[in-house]
């Protein structure tokens, strides 16, 4: 359970800070210009990014015990496939949801 | 004026496929508060001032551990770092509008809102949108309906059952937004170098296993194209 003592220390510090992250370079832009290599760079960060938060999601984090171990994994590519097939979001978050509780149910 | 709020109209039509993700993800994030003993406002107000669901995810984890103050912020923060990344590349098509107008964008500023907001200014027609009433419509919506899901998730979502396994539609979202995003051989090395090394670092402390995979995929991105073009 939660200590509700911590709860505003940690709302304003964490909410500051992301917010400020946020802000950082939005705030200074008009005063900066980036170097040939950070804006070359820049392009790569939605495509690193995003998959070094799905790959520990998909593999390693909540992964089944026992027959229904690869049920996340599959249902995971099931999505990338309606993904790079459909370029649509709601089908491939519904193809891969579909996809994990049919395996669940039949495996 | 007209002209401009055609542009945010155009943010808020696009972004609405991503509410389904959304929605969801706001609804588990209302619900995980409530049920380590939050009252409903608390879970509420912990979406609307944070207003990063992963980083919240981990901070009521860690703050069901009894972690210090110092643990948990800091761990939502490196989480968090990754919106430094996406300020330096919006900031410059966010140039030239009023302090309070981009401070308001700075704080709608999500992964799904910038994820957008880039692929619709690299569009062959890009230059002619109006970038920050584009992106103030689709971070908006984003924004909206992640706090209605957080309302709704603090009200009902002790109901849902465990089972449905919600939490996954997360990295399916994700999923989503990245695959179009990657279009070229350096795009595809950037994410297959990220993903490994997050996966092979995700024993480090403070999730620092999510930024050494986002720092390498870049790196490893960037490199194989400036060696495609100097051959």
């Amino acid at each position: 359970m939660v200590d509700m003592a911590d709860y505003w220390p940690v709302v304003l510090c964490l909410g500051l800070g992301t917010f400020l992250l946020r802000f950082s370079f939005i705030l200074i832009v008009d005063r900066v210009t980036f170097p040939e290599a950070v804006v070359r760079m820049l392009r790569f960060i939605p495509a690193s990014v995003l998959p070094a938060i799905i790959a520990p999601a998909v593999l390693l984090h909540g992964a089944d015990a026992g027959p229904t171990a690869l049920a996340r994994p599959l249902a995971a590519a099931v999505a990338v496939l309606v993904a790079w097939k459909t370029r649509n979001i709601l089908v491939t978050i519904l193809g891969g949801m579909g996809t994990l509780w049919l395996l669940r149910a039949v495996l | 004026m007209n002209e401009k709020r055609h542009f945010f109209r155009d943010g808020v039509r696009d972004s609405i496929p991503i509410l389904f993700g959304m929605a969801p993800f706001g609804l588990i994030c209302g619900a995980v508060c409530v049920n380590a003993g939050m009252p409903e406002w608390a879970a509420v107000g912990f979406s609307t001032i944070i207003y990063a669901g992963a980083s919240q995810l981990a901070a009521v984890q860690l703050m069901t551990d009894h972690a210090s103050l110092a643990v948990v912020v800091l761990t939502g923060l490196v989480i968090n770092a990754r919106f430094l990344m996406y300020s330096a590349s919006l900031a410059r098509h966010l140039q030239g509008i009023p302090l309070a107008r981009r401070s308001i964008l700075a704080y709608m500023l999500s992964d799904q809102a910038y994820a957008m907001a880039i692929a619709r200014y690299g569009r062959a027609d890009g230059a002619s949108v109006d970038r920050p009433m584009y992106f103030f419509g689709a971070a908006f919506t984003v924004w909206l309906c992640y706090l209605v899901g957080a309302a709704l998730g603090a009200s009902v979502g002790a109901f849902i059952p465990p089972s449905w396994d919600l939490g996954f539609a997360i990295p399916l979202t994700f999923i989503a937004v990245v695959v179009p995003a990657i279009k070229d051989r350096p795009s595809a090395l950037a994410a297959l170098t990220a993903g490994t090394v997050a996966c092979l670092a995700d024993g480090l402390p403070y999730n620092l296993g999510l930024m050494a995979g986002a720092v390498t995929g870049i790196l490893a991105g960037y490199l194989a194209e400036r060696r495609a073009q100097h051959g």
